[in-house]
């Protein structure tokens, strides 16, 4: 069973080729790195494996379902129900706690635990800034927000845009670290990446150039 | 379970407004300011015609009353009925007239009395040399009395005529005003109103009563209806060159207002929802965010309904008062006296202000709600 297959998608922003007739399978609880050049179009794909753009042509079959058949209504739900989000740039509510900002995406999927709001932040080691509105932060601290806010409403596919890409070594192993804890728990997990370091914890990279796969590596051999 | 989410969204808001203190102050400002001007305009609209209205009584009376068919007097009991009708606020002046045939060294003249005291609020355009009779022996004269007889102020004037029971009387009375008017007055002469009823030895009759009643023509001719029906030994008539003028400039002041008050209106409101969807507009990405997140694009135009309503409200009561407080300020300066406090303008305003901030709101609201999440999180 695969959590994600890709037939023949392209996206063209005017003449210029985002994405080029890609295809592509993720099998269930697989973790994919997807690399590539500044403008090769990984953030398109992500966007639009996250149901929030969609393809010009092809289609995307996620969990089962063909989303690019979907409403952007019916689009919201899926993306409430089955994706976990971690943006390149950390976006975070300015105006709530690091605590409120989680429990916004429990409100938004079903109803408020601040109790488990509490763990997840204890899960990223932020147990303690629980109360401190995002400007109050450090960018890796904000990004560990980010990722329990992902983590919370338990996701099947958890979709990473540079987790890392702002982050010093230290706060890049223990944002790597949270992914592998989340792929042990059986998460898919699709990283983006310009590091060749972080792309190697997948099992499988792919790597893109000008909107078109140029190359898959398996990384366990 | 409900509840708690509930309890936590209120939260948010609250946070929202409260975090977001100098955007909120922004947006609070624009809306109060916009509801100060329409609070301030629209009870301008109602009370300068009427202040107005209360200056064009200067102009005169705007009703006599006559006695009606054979009558010669009225009875003034009759007339404080009558003038009983009109509120009082509305009741300038009413002033009896009492005439008599009299001669003053062979020559004949009308002697009138008159109460001085509402003289001067139903004719307040009478030119007055000298000051008005206050004892009962002094005597105003009209100036071509005065230029007749050769008479002026300090003069002496004995005057001789015949009570209603024919008795004689002949008395010197002492001039102490002379009176022009371009009208009949000027060939008068005036006492207190009282003394021509000791010489005429009649008490409360009048032959003319003028009013000057501030109001409309519609309530003017609505007032001599009721008067007609109800004291049918009073005729009542109104004064046409006044009420007509008076009417004419009021109708083009009123339409003038409302114009001026509408345009105004307008400005205001695009201003406050310019500043409206500039505050929303800044949080597009808020908004894709929240919709990255699962949020549906009802509860997310929902969240922000509330936040506008609120700020409408405040905007609209803080507004209220200040509105109150402007149109207190020009009423004084302007005309001197307070505004008619119009209660019902204060719900009115905050509905208005209410409206205002929710359309200008959900507006911007729903172009980024509208689009892909994709597109306004990746926009810098
Ligand atoms: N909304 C858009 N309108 C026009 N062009 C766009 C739009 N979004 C993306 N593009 C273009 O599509 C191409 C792929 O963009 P994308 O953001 O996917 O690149 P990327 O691989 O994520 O790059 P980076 O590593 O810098 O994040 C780029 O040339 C970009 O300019
Ligand atoms: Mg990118």
């Amino acid at each position: 069973m695969n959590i994600l297959e890709v037939n023949n998608v392209s996206k063209n922003y005017g003449s210029l080729y985002a994405l080029a007739d890609i295809n592509m399978t993720v099998g269930d609880g697989k973790w994919l790195s997807i690399m590539g050049p500044s403008g090769s179009g990984k953030s398109t794909l992500m966007n639009i494996i996250g149901c929030m753009d969609k393809p010009t042509s092809g289609s995307v079959i996620l969990d089962g379902q063909d989303i690019t058949q979907l409403s952007l209504t019916d689009l919201t739900v899926i993306r409430r129900d089955k994706i976990g989000l971690i943006f390149q740039q950390f976006h975070l509510v300015p105006y709530l706690t690091a605590l409120e900002n989680v429990m916004l995406a429990q409100y938004y999927h079903s109803m408020v635990d601040e109790k488990e709001a509490l763990n997840a932040l204890e899960r990223v080691g932020l147990h303690a800034r629980a109360k401190h509105l995002p400007r109050q932060l450090s960018g890796g601290e904000q990004q560990r927000v980010c990722i329990a806010r992902a983590l919370i409403n338990y996701p099947k596919l958890i979709l990473a845009d540079e987790p890392t890409g702002n982050l010093d070594e230290a706060n890049e192993s223990l944002v790597m670290n949270l992914l592998h804890q989340l792929h042990q728990e059986g998460s898919s997990i699709i990283v983006v990446t310009h590091s060749p370091e972080v792309a190697k914890h997948a099992e499988t990279t792919v790597v893109l150039e000008h909107g078109k796969i140029a190359q898959i590596i398996d990384n366990l051999k | 379970m409900l509840n708690k989410n509930r309890l936590f969204i209120t939260k948010t808001l609250l946070s929202s407004l409260i975090r977001r203190r100098s955007r909120i102050l922004v947006a609070l400002l624009g809306t109060a300011i916009g509801a100060t001007v329409l609070f301030g305009m629209v009870t301008l609209c109602y009370d300068i015609p009427r202040q107005m209205g209360k200056a064009f009584r200067s102009y005169g009376a705007n009703i006599i009353f006559m006695p009606a068919g054979s009558h010669a007097t009225i009875d003034l009991n009759l007339v404080n009925a009558a003038t009983d009708l009109i509120p009082s606020t509305q009741r300038i002046g009413v002033t009896p007239f009492r005439y008599l045939a009299v001669r003053s060294n062979v020559v004949p003249y009308t002697l009138v009395g008159t109460d001085f005291q509402q003289i001067t609020k139903t004719s307040p355009y009478w030119l007055i040399e000298g000051q008005f009779p206050s004892q009962d022996n002094e005597i105003m004269i009209g100036i071509d009395v005065a230029n007749y007889a050769h008479l002026s102020i300090g003069d002496i004037m004995p005057i001789a005529g015949k009570s209603r029971q024919n008795d004689n009387f002949d008395q010197i009375f002492k001039i102490v005003g002379i009176v022009k008017t371009g009208k009949t007055e000027d060939s008068f002469i005036f006492v207190n109103f009282t003394k021509l009823e000791s010489l005429l030895q009649e008490q409360n009759q009048a032959e003319v009563i003028e009013l000057s009643i501030s109001a409309p023509k519609e309530e003017l001719q609505n007032y001599i209806a009721k008067v007609k029906l109800n004291f049918p030994s009073i005729e009542p008539h109104l004064i046409k060159w006044v009420t007509q003028s008076e009417t004419q400039v009021l109708g083009k002041l009123s339409s003038l207002l409302y114009l001026v008050t509408s345009v105004v209106l307008i400005l205001t409101m695009i201003c406050v929802a310019t500043t409206m969807m500039t505050v929303v507009i800044e949080r597009r990405k808020e908004i894709g965010l929240k919709k990255a997140l699962g949020a549906e694009n009802r509860r997310i135009a929902k969240e922000f309904l509330a936040e506008s309503l609120f700020l409408g409200f405040i905007g609209g009561l803080i507004g209220s008062l200040f509105g109150l407080l402007f149109a207190q300020v020009i009423s004084r300066e302007v005309f001197g006296s307070s505004i008619v406090f119009e209660f019902y303008l204060i719900p009115f305003t905050i509905l208005i202000s209410m409206l205002v901030t929710v359309v200008a709101c959900l507006m911007p609201v729903k172009q980024a709600v509208e689009v892909e999440p994709a597109l306004v999180l990746r926009g810098e």
